[in-house]
C-alpha cells in the first residue's frame, strides 16, 4: 500500500486527497495478564475506632446470603496502570468521536454534545440514588416530567413511560400493553397474532413473540412498498395488533400508513409505532395524526444520548389516552407544586425495569431538546433527510452499487444499499468493503437480521456531518469500489492498518457454539446444577 | 504456521451441456438432441463457464485438481493456469453420460475433498446416481435447464464458494435438490418435474454473499421450528399428506416416523399410513377417509419457489381440489424465503383453473408461532 505523504494538503488540485489511518497497537494482554499480587489502585482506610465502636463491624450488618465467603477474583494493579491499560485499548479503536460515523446505519449515529456529559456527571445527578425519598428528588422528577410533555408534543400520544432501559425493552412494552389490553376486554385468548413487515426493525417480531404472541411477517410488494394486500389477508378475529418501523429499516416510507392503520382497527387490532429512530421525521409526522395507540423513542439514537457500546439507553414509550392506564409504574405527576411517583395504577402492566428510568440518560435527552428547541427539532429531521439524499445521490454515481426496493424513489434518513453487481463483477463483498474502509479511517457496517438484501450496506448520514465529509465518505467507497476492480486483493486483504485486521466469525455461524447469557452456558455444557450447588 | 493441507478437487465438465439452449432445442438431453444443436451452429458453453468458476480456485494452496481429459476438464483447467491430473479416457467430443457417470465414481474411489461439475439438471441427475450423499459436490450452472438446487447461482461464485470450502472457510453441508424435467414433454408444452434426490452441496446463505452471514445451524434451527409448530397442530383423525423436501422431512423426525425424502407420505394419528403414494393413491386415501378432514403440508421445491409442480406432482389438481385450499399447510425456512426476493411463490398443477384457484396470499409457516404472507402466483 502507498506510503501517507504527512506534507500532502487535503486537497491537490482540487481533489480530495483520502485520509490514511493508522490505528494504535500496542499487544495489550487483558487486564488480568497484568495482575500483580498485593498491588492496590485504592488502600481503602480502616474503620476508624469511634465509629467501630458505636456500629460495630458493618459489613456483619449485610444479611448472611449477600456476604461472599471469599474475595472476589479481581486484578489486582495501580492506578497509573489501570489508566494506561484503558488508554492503550481506547487507542485500538475506530470510535464514533474519531470517525464519519455515518457507516452505522438504522443507529442514529450523531454527535452527542460534550456538555450534556457534563451535566450528567455533576454531582448534583451523580449524588442521585433510586431509593431516595421522592421529596428530596424534586429535581430529577421535575426533569422527567417536563421531557414527558416534550415527548407528548413530539408524538401527539397522551402518556409516556421512560423506564424501559433500550429500544427492545420498550417495544416489549407495547406488546405487553397490547396483551392487557385483550386482556382488560376478554379477548386475550382470541387474539393472539401481532403482524410486523420484513424490513421493520426484527426486535418487533422477536418481542412479540417473547410476550406470546404468534407473529406474521409480510413482505414487500413489488414495488417495494409493505404489501397491503398481504395485511388484508394476515388480519382477522385473532390480530392482536400491528408493530412496525416506518420508514423500514430500508429509510422507504410506507405511503399508505395510514390505510394499515385504519384496517388493524377495523379489525380490533391496535397499533404500536417503532419510532427508535425518528430522526427524519421530528415535528414532521407524528404517531397520533396516523392513528397509532402506541410508539416508542430511542433516547440514544433520535435524542443523541448517545449510542455507545451497549451504555445506558432510553426506550420511551408513550401511549394514547385509553392505553395510557397499562404503562408501566411508577409514573411522574404533578400537581401544580410536587412532583411524585404513582404507584397506584391497578391496570399497569407493572414494571418493565428497576426504578422509572435511567435518569441520567434522560436528563441529557432533555437537555438536548431544549438546546434545539421546537424548530431545532424539526431542522435536525429536514438536515437529516436531505443529508441521506444527497449521500443517496452521490453513492448511486458509484458504479456497481444499487439501492433495492422502491427503486429511483427517495429514502428518509437511511438507506440499505446493495453491492451485488460490483460482487458479481469482482468478486469482492460488502464486507469486504467495509473492513477497507477502516483504512481510511471510517467505520462501515452491512445490515443486521434479516438478511434479505443481497451485499448489504446501510449508511445514515444524520445531521451531524457537513456536505464536505458526505463528500469524502462518498470519495472513500468509491475509491474501494475502484480498488475491487483494479486490485482486489487489497481489499480482500484489508484492514491493513489496523490493531486486529479480520475477526472470524464462524462461531458465530453456529448456535452450539455460544451462548447469550452465563447462564445459558452453564446450562448448555451441563454446569448448571453444580454451579448452582456450590453457591 | 502451518502450511495448507493438500486439497483434492475432483472436475467434471459435461461439455455437451447447455448446447441446446441457445438454439431453442429447451435441453441438451441424448445424442440426437446434440447432433441437431450442433448443426444448429452451437457451441459448448460449459468448458468456458467452468474456466470462469476455476478462475476463482487460483488463490487456494497446495490444490490438486483431478479430472478428466480435453473438454471434460483437462481443457478448461489448463485455461485457469492449473496443471491437472488426468485420469479416464474418453472419445473425444463424443462423451457420454456413462463417461460422467464414470468420472463421479473414479474421484469418489480417489477421495477427493469435492466434486466440482458445470453441467445443468442431466448432469446433476448422473452425478447423484454415482455418489448419492457420499461426498461434497458443488455444481458450476452451464446447462439449458437449472431446477436442481445443486448449483452455485453464478460460475463465479461455484469458484468462489468451493474455494471456501476447500480452505475450510465454509464446512458446512446441507442436502440440496436433484431434479430434472422431461424435456420430451417440455417440447410439446408440458413441464413435469421430478425430485430424483439429494446431494451434499457446501452451504452458505446464497443471496448474502457475507463473510459472516448465517449458517447452517440458524437453517437447522428453522427446520427443527417448524416442525415443532406443525406438529404442535396436528389434529387427530386429520389425514397429513406429507409433500417432499428436507423441511417437510423434519416434520416426519419430529413424529418420530420415516420420511420417503423424495416422494410424498400420508400419516394419520402420528402413523405413516401410505409411504411413496402417487395420485391414484392419495385420491382412493381421500376417498376412504372421506369422513376425516385432510391437510396437504408442502415446501417450496428447487430454487425457484414452486409450491406445486415441480417434484410433487403426485399432489395433483385433483387431490388439492379435494382437500380444499384452506387446507393447504406451507413451510419453508425463512432464508428459502428471502432468496426468492419480491417475486411470489409459484403453482403449475397443469390445471389452470386450480392454478388460478391456489393464486392470491397464502401464510407460511416460517418457525414456532412465526409464519410469513406471500403472494402466490401461476
Amino acid at each position: 500500500m502507498a506510503q501517507t505523504d504527512i506534507s500532502k494538503h487535503r486537497f491537490t488540485a482540487g481533489k480530495l486527497n483520502l485520509r490514511r489511518f493508522h490505528q494504535a497497537r500496542w499487544d495489550e494482554p487483558v487486564i488480568f495478564e497484568l495482575s500483580t499480587p498485593g498491588q492496590r489502585g485504592i488502600l481503602v482506610p480502616p474503620v476508624e475506632e469511634g465509629i467501630r465502636s458505636e456500629v460495630g463491624d458493618p459489613l456483619e450488618q449485610l444479611p448472611a446470603g449477600m456476604r461472599r465467603q471469599a474475595p472476589p477474583r479481581l486484578p489486582e494493579l495501580s492506578q497509573p496502570q489501570v489508566l494506561r491499560h484503558y488508554v492503550r485499548l481506547s487507542q485500538e479503536n475506530l470510535g464514533t468521536d474519531l470517525n464519519v460515523d455515518v457507516g452505522q446505519g438504522t443507529c442514529t449515529m450523531k454527535y452527542s454534545p460534550k456538555i450534556n456529559e457534563q451535566l450528567a456527571r455533576s454531582p448534583k445527578m451523580t449524588d442521585l440514588h433510586p431509593l431516595q425519598d421522592e421529596e428530596t428528588v424534586q429535581g430529577i422528577l421535575e426533569v422527567m416530567y417536563r421531557f414527558e410533555q416534550i415527548l407528548k408534543e413530539i408524538s401527539g400520544l397522551d402518556r409516556f413511560s421512560l423506564q424501559p432501559g433500550a429500544g427492545s425493552a420498550a417495544i416489549y412494552t407495547n406488546a405487553a400493553i397490547i396483551r392487557a389490553y385483550h386482556q382488560a376486554r376478554g379477548e386475550a385468548g382470541q387474539r393472539d397474532e401481532i403482524i410486523t413487515t420484513i424490513f421493520s426493525h426484527p426486535s418487533n417480531a422477536a418481542c412479540a413473540q417473547t410476550a406470546g404472541f404468534k407473529v406474521i411477517t409480510l413482505y414487500p410488494d413489488e414495488d417495494g412498498y409493505p404489501d397491503i394486500e398481504a395485511l388484508q389477508t394476515a388480519l382477522s378475529e385473532r390480530t392482536a395488533g400491528l408493530m412496525i418501523t416506518n420508514p423500514e429499516d430500508t429509510g422507504i416510507y410506507n405511503p399508505r400508513i395510514d390505510e394499515f392503520v385504519a384496517l388493524v382497527h377495523e379489525a380490533g387490532g391496535l397499533c404500536a409505532y417503532d419510532q427508535a429512530n425518528a430522526n427524519g421525521i421530528l415535528g414532521i409526522t407524528r404517531a397520533q395524526e396516523a392513528g397509532f395507540d402506541l410508539c416508542h423513542f430511542n433516547l440514544h439514537k433520535t435524542f443523541s444520548t448517545p449510542h455507545g457500546c451497549g451504555g445506558p439507553g432510553g426506550g420511551v414509550v408513550g401511549a394514547s389516552r385509553d392505553l395510557a392506564r397499562f404503562l408501566p409504574v411508577p409514573t411522574v405527576e404533578y400537581d401544580g407544586s410536587r412532583y411524585t411517583l404513582d404507584w397506584d395504577r391497578p391496570d399497569s402492566i407493572g414494571k418493565i425495569a428497576p426504578f422509572y428510568g435511567n435518569a441520567s440518560v434522560v436528563l441529557k435527552a432533555y437537555a438536548w431538546c431544549l438546546s434545539l428547541g421546537a424548530e431545532g427539532l424539526r431542522e435536525v429531521a429536514e438536515i437529516a433527510v436531505l443529508n441521506n439524499n444527497y449521500l443517496l445521490n452521490r453513492v448511486l454515481d458509484i458504479p456497481g452499487v444499487s439501492a433495492p426496493y422502491a427503486r429511483g424513489k427517495r429514502r428518509i434518513e437511511q438507506v440499505r444499499y446493495s453491492w451485488q453487481d460490483l460482487a458479481e463483477e469482482t468478486g469482492v463483498h460488502s464486507e469486504e468493503i467495509g473492513l477497507r474502509a477502516a483504512d481510511y479511517g471510517v467505520h462501515y457496517w452491512t445490515s443486521h437480521h434479516p438478511f434479505i438484501v443481497p451485499e448489504p450496506c446501510t449508511l445514515e448520514p444524520t445531521e451531524s456531518y457537513s456536505k464536505a465529509e458526505l463528500d469524502e465518505y462518498a470519495d472513500i467507497l468509491a475509491h474501494v469500489a475502484q480498488e475491487a476492480r483494479t486490485d482486489p486483493d487489497v481489499v480482500k486483504t484489508a484492514p491493513h492498518n489496523s490493531t486486529i485486521h479480520t475477526v472470524d466469525h464462524s462461531s458465530l455461524d453456529d448456535p452450539e457454539q455460544w451462548a447469550p447469557t452465563w447462564r445459558a452456558y452453564l446450562k448448555k455444557t451441563g454446569r448448571m446444577a453444580n454451579e448452582s450447588g456450590a453457591e | 504456521m502451518n502450511p495448507a493441507p493438500n486439497r483434492r478437487l475432483g472436475l467434471i465438465v459435461n461439455p455437451v451441456a447447455g448446447l441446446g439452449g441457445r438454439v431453442g432445442l429447451k435441453g441438451s438431453d441424448g445424442a440426437e438432441i446434440q447432433r441437431r444443436a450442433r448443426e444448429l451452429g452451437a457451441e459448448p458453453q460449459a468448458p468456458e463457464r467452468a474456466a470462469g468458476a476455476l478462475e476463482r480456485l487460483r488463490n487456494v494452496e497446495n490444490l490438486k485438481i483431478l479430472t478428466y481429459p480435453g473438454q471434460m476438464g483437462e481443457d478448461p483447467a489448463r485455461a485457469s493456469g492449473f496443471e491437472p491430473t488426468v485420469i479416464g479416457a474418453i472419445q473425444r467430443g463424443e462423451t457420454t453420460a456413462a463417461d460422467t457417470r464414470r468420472a463421479a465414481r473414479e474421484m469418489q474411489d480417489m477421495g477427493v475433498d469435492l466434486l466440482l461439475f458445470a453441467g445443468g439438471d442431466g448432469t446433476a441427475r448422473d452425478i447423484y446416481e454415482a455418489v448419492n450423499l457420499s461426498l461434497p459436490v458443488l455444481g458450476i450452472p452451464a446447462g439449458v435447464k437449472i431446477h436442481s438446487a445443486v448449483y452455485a447461482t453464478h460460475p463465479r461464485s461455484a469458484g468462489e464458494l468451493a474455494a471456501l470450502y476447500l480452505q475450510g472457510r465454509v464446512d458446512r453441508l446441507r442436502e440440496a435438490e436433484v431434479m430434472d424435467i422431461d424435456e420430451d414433454a417440455v417440447r410439446q408444452g408440458t413441464v413435469t418435474a421430478v425430485l430424483y434426490g439429494y446431494l451434499q452441496v457446501p452451504y452458505r446463505a446464497s443471496l448474502v454473499q457475507n463473510l459472516k452471514m448465517p449458517s447452517s445451524g440458524e437453517e437447522a434451527a428453522a427446520v427443527a421450528s417448524i416442525a415443532h409448530d406443525v406438529v404442535s397442530k396436528m389434529a387427530q383423525g386429520c389425514l397429513y399428506i406429507i409433500g417432499p423436501g428436507t423441511t417437510t422431512r423434519a416434520i416426519a423426525d419430529e413424529l418420530g416416523v420415516p420420511k420417503t425424502l423424495i416422494g410424498v407420505d400420508v400419516i394419520l394419528d402420528g402413523q405413516v399410513i401410505a409411504a411413496d403414494a402417487n395420485e391414484a393413491q392419495l385420491l382412493a386415501l381421500l376417498d376412504e377417509y372421506g369422513d376425516c378432514a385432510a391437510k396437504i403440508v408442502v415446501t417450496p421445491i428447487g430454487g425457484q419457489g414452486y409450491l406445486f409442480g415441480r417434484g410433487n406432482q403426485q399432489i395433483s389438481h385433483r387431490v388439492i381440489q379435494q382437500v380444499g385450499r384452506d387446507n393447504l399447510v406451507v413451510v419453508s425456512t425463512p432464508d428459502k424465503l428471502h432468496t426468492l426476493g419480491t417475486q411470489p411463490l409459484l403453482v403449475d398443477t397443469g390445471d389452470r383453473a386450480v392454478d388460478a384457484w391456489l393464486g392470491g396470499y397464502v401464510e407460511v409457516i416460517t418457525g414456532y408461532n412465526q409464519r410469513a404472507v406471500r403472494k402466490v402466483s401461476a
